[in-house]
């Protein structure tokens, strides 16, 4: 029954968006405001449906109803709790549903806080959010259904991958589609722009809120699949340059540059153009992840299983939206007319750069992850592109980029001063140059071009203080003058000022354990010993041991270092009965320095085990630093001039006070 | 500085940008890129020692060797050629013997294939398509949904 309910909510909730597309589109030709009006109730009310047959499908996994197919296939009853939460969206049809869910929730958001926004932008908005919530719901339905019920229903289930029973896993695809869905929301402006015909700068205003939350959603979950990679694939790598990988880092970089061409165009109402077309391009991107994920014509660790048809259909969701919102632009892109041209030195030119940079580098990703399927599909060679080829291309094209980033904040809008602006970073720029300099001086051996990379990070961790600490005007304004400047400064400053800093964490945590990572293979007889990285490492045996829903052959490590117990690493391979597969668990040591990181392999036939040993120098700062630019976000969304409408409520407000005195 | 002026500087930026965004990708693209073979193709071509390329198949039953070190030997087979291996290291959770494997690595001169790489993916099921395509081909195809009734 449940189910039932479940399916018949998602159908209804097809329809709801069927009208929720083509009302307010009738509305806005025959000038009928109460046609468009139905838009918000509609977003609203889709939300409502697609809530309900999410949480009826989430009840069948928790009870464990194995008579849902779907249920079945990727569930469990002796499966932990959590994991039984997380099979919701750790298989395809599931993860569609959140998918829409989260797509209907963005709907419903602007259709229940946009009161501020123009009614006929909003119905517009509303109505092309909710043709891609129709487009999905009716591919979940016709391809997808994870309502489908099987009879008899059997005893129990097969199980959920157990690669995928992890708590930063079941964490990951919620984050990572509220990033790829939160972009509908600056695309359906987008759109709605176009189809106005009409933009000014408050469009910006509008968009770069929801923008800005579904790049920290987006971040946030790069990062939890990239730790994940890391502890749980036993290959020691933070990102392996997949072609699922890149396609969630694609719509990441089309997404940075899209936040800071809005800002552009907030402040200066210039790049209208090129804002909505970047807008197109982001969410055509996430579709694109999107459809290589579920389509098959990738194979990768964290691809869906294959079904042609449902490729075929998102292929053809993908070339209807894509191909009709580039139409579109070509169509009335002239209309929106062209904002001033500026001087090269100035905010919005650094900001150009920005866009510039960040666009080419991701044209290249583009380029090295199709290039494959395209060269396969005209001359049936079969290639891989691999880390070579973006380290190659993508790094030349970035660190320019990074480079640039500390003077951006620094100029001012319209004209500034790249004298000045240098100036003011003699001392970012000093302390980065020492870092270089005590690097290669301590580095005599290792890759020369390393040190140049922590300088890198290092600038722009100190380029970021540098901006806070020339606008509250350090050293030269007294300490109260300080403070209050401190407390007065826009959030939005201390968020990009984060944000940057972040960057520079990740960068240094990158080029830290890309350059001086230490690896070693061996063959351990219990009660030897191995050393790495000036650790020494006593192996005292495998040991089984049973958990939940496996067993497991754990090895003991005894980490000592100069003489001193350290701790103790536990390896081990788990075997998952039901799901007859096993896992590799890395046991891993984190510290200050670095993780020590050590994985168990096969019994060699004199009792000796390969046991693979790496020491990770400082690769926690890439989580953490993703971790920092999330809050710097956060810090920015939080800023109240960054709310939508709030000016004309706080004016409102303060002719309200002046009115009453 | 005129508008003429900015234009210029503008346009001057992005085309100098993309052409050498232009330039990094052509040259990766000569030098970074890994072809896929299998056993038969290696047979067929000659394929210069030190090339780069990965090597796809099944594991041929029985063939595993270890306990040298940690050095670790198996063939490779298409079920018409087949290709003996040598890898040090760990092996991927779901290496199997009759199971889909990709290798990269490089070919020595006595005609074993080095690998330093070796992909099994995480789905039981699993088979590098370019193996399933050639022994649907030779008609020893057993598909998805066959191996989901074994289980």
């Amino acid at each position: 029954m449940i189910a039932e309910t479940g399916h018949y909510a998602l159908i209804l909730a097809l329809g709801v968006a069927i009208v929720q597309t083509l009302l307010p589109l009738i509305g806005a030709r025959v000038r009928d405001p109460q046609l468009a009006a139905v838009a918000a109730p509609a977003a609203q009310m889709q939300f409502v449906l697609v809530a309900i047959a999410f949480i009826a499908l989430t009840t069948a996994y928790v009870t464990s109803d194995f008579s849902v197919a779907n249920v079945w296939q990727n569930s469990h009853s002796a499966k932990p709790l959590l994991y039984k939460f997380s099979g919701v969206w750790g298989n395809h049809e599931g993860s569609m549903i959140l998918w829409v869910l989260i797509l209907t929730l963005f709907g419903a958001a602007v259709a229940t806080f946009g009161r501020n926004l123009p009614r006929q932008l909003k119905s517009n908005v509303l109505a092309v959010q909710g043709s891609i919530g129709a487009a999905f719901l009716l591919f979940i339905i016709t391809t997808s259904n994870p309502f489908i019920r099987l009879s008899p229903a059997p005893f129990d289930g097969q199980g959920l991958n157990p690669v995928l029973q992890d708590p930063a896993l079941a964490f990951h695809p919620p984050f990572l589609y509220a990033g790829y869905v939160g972009f509908s929301m600056a695309f359906s402006f987008a759109v709605a722009a176009l189809i106005e015909g009409r933009i000014d700068a408050a469009w910006a205003r509008w968009v770069r809120p929801w923008t800005l939350a579904a790049w920290m959603c987006l971040t946030l979950g790069i990062a939890m699949g990239s730790w994940w990679a890391y502890y749980e694939l036993g290959w020691g790598g933070f990102w392996f340059w997949d072609p699922v990988e890149n396609a969630s880092f694609m719509p990441w970089l089309a997404g940075t540059a899209l936040l800071h061409s809005a800002l552009v165009m907030e402040k200066r109402d210039a790049l209208k153009v090129w804002t909505i077309l970047l807008a197109i391009i982001t969410f055509s991107l996430s579709l694109m992840g999107t459809f290589l994920v579920r389509s098959g014509v990738l194979t990768s660790v964290h691809a869906f299983a294959v079904d042609p048809a449902r490729g075929i259909f998102i292929l053809a969701i993908m070339g209807v939206f894509i191909g009709g919102a580039l139409t579109l632009f070509a169509w009335r892109a002239p209309l929106l007319g062209q904002g001033g041209l500026f001087a090269p030195i100035s905010r919005e030119g650094a900001l150009v750069l920005n866009n510039l940079l960040l666009t080419t580098a991701c044209a290249a990703v583009f380029v090295g992850t199709l290039y494959p399927l395209a060269l396969e599909a005209v001359t049936g060679d079969k290639i891989s592109v691999g880390p070579p080829f973006f380290n190659l291309t993508f790094a030349p094209l970035i660190v320019p980029l990074l480079l640039a980033v500390p003077f951006g904040p620094l100029l001012a809008w319209k004209r500034g001063d790249l004298v000045a602006a240098a100036q003011r970073l003699m001392a970012a720029a000093c302390l980065a140059l020492a870092a270089v300099v005590l690097l290669l001086a301590l580095n005599q051996r290792g890759p020369w071009l390393a040190p140049f990379g922590i300088g890198l990070g290092v600038w722009l961790i100190t380029g970021a203080l540098t901006e806070i600490a020339y606008r509250v005007k350090l050293g030269q304004a007294s300490v109260s003058e300080i403070g209050r400047r401190l407390g007065n400064l826009p959030r939005a400053a201390y968020g990009s000022a984060l944000a940057h800093a972040g960057l520079g964490f990740a960068v240094i945590g990158i080029v830290a354990t890309t350059a001086w990572r230490s690896e070693a293979i061996l063959a351990l007889k219990p009660g030897e010993t191995a050393e790495i990285a000036g650790y020494t490492l006593s192996f005292k045996g495998v040991a089984p041991r049973q958990g939940p829903n496996y067993r497991e052959r754990v090895a003991l490590l005894e980490v000592t270092r100069h003489g001193n117990a350290v701790t103790k690493l536990t390896p081990s391979k788990r075997e998952f009965t039901v799901e007859r597969s096993s896992t590799t668990e890395a046991g891993i040591q984190a510290s200050w320095r670095g993780d020590l990181y050590a994985v168990l392999g096969d019994e060699l036939n004199n009792g000796a085990y390969t046991i693979r040993l790496y020491f990770n120098p400082l690769v926690r700062l890439i989580w953490l630093g993703a971790l920092v630019m999330f809050f710097g976000g956060a810090v920015s969304l939080s800023d109240r001039r960054l709310r939508v409408g709030a000016p004309k409520r706080a004016q409102a407000k303060a002719a309200a006070i002046s009115a009453a005195e | 500085m005129t508008r003429k002026q900015r234009r210029g500087v503008l346009i001057g930026t992005c085309i100098v940008v993309l052409a050498v965004a232009v330039g990094l990708v052509l040259f990766a693209m000569r030098d970074s890129i890994v072809f896929f073979y299998s056993p038969s193709e290696v047979a067929d071509m000659a394929i210069a020692p030190g090339q780069r390329f990965r090597l796809g198949g099944l594991v041929e039953i029985g063939s595993v060797v270890r306990g040298e070190g940690t050095k670790i030997r198996f063939v490779i087979t298409d079920q018409a050629k087949t290709l003996p291996v040598t890898f040090t290291g760990v092996l991927p959770d779901l290496f199997r013997e009759g199971q889909g494997v990709v290798a990269e690595g490089v070919l020595e001169p006595d005609g074993v294939f080095h690998a330093d790489n070796v992909l099994a993916k995480h789905d039981e099921n699993y088979m590098p398509p370019e193996v399933a395509k050639k022994l649907k081909a030779q008609g020893m195809w057993r598909g998805n949904a066959d191996a989901a009734k074994v289980n």
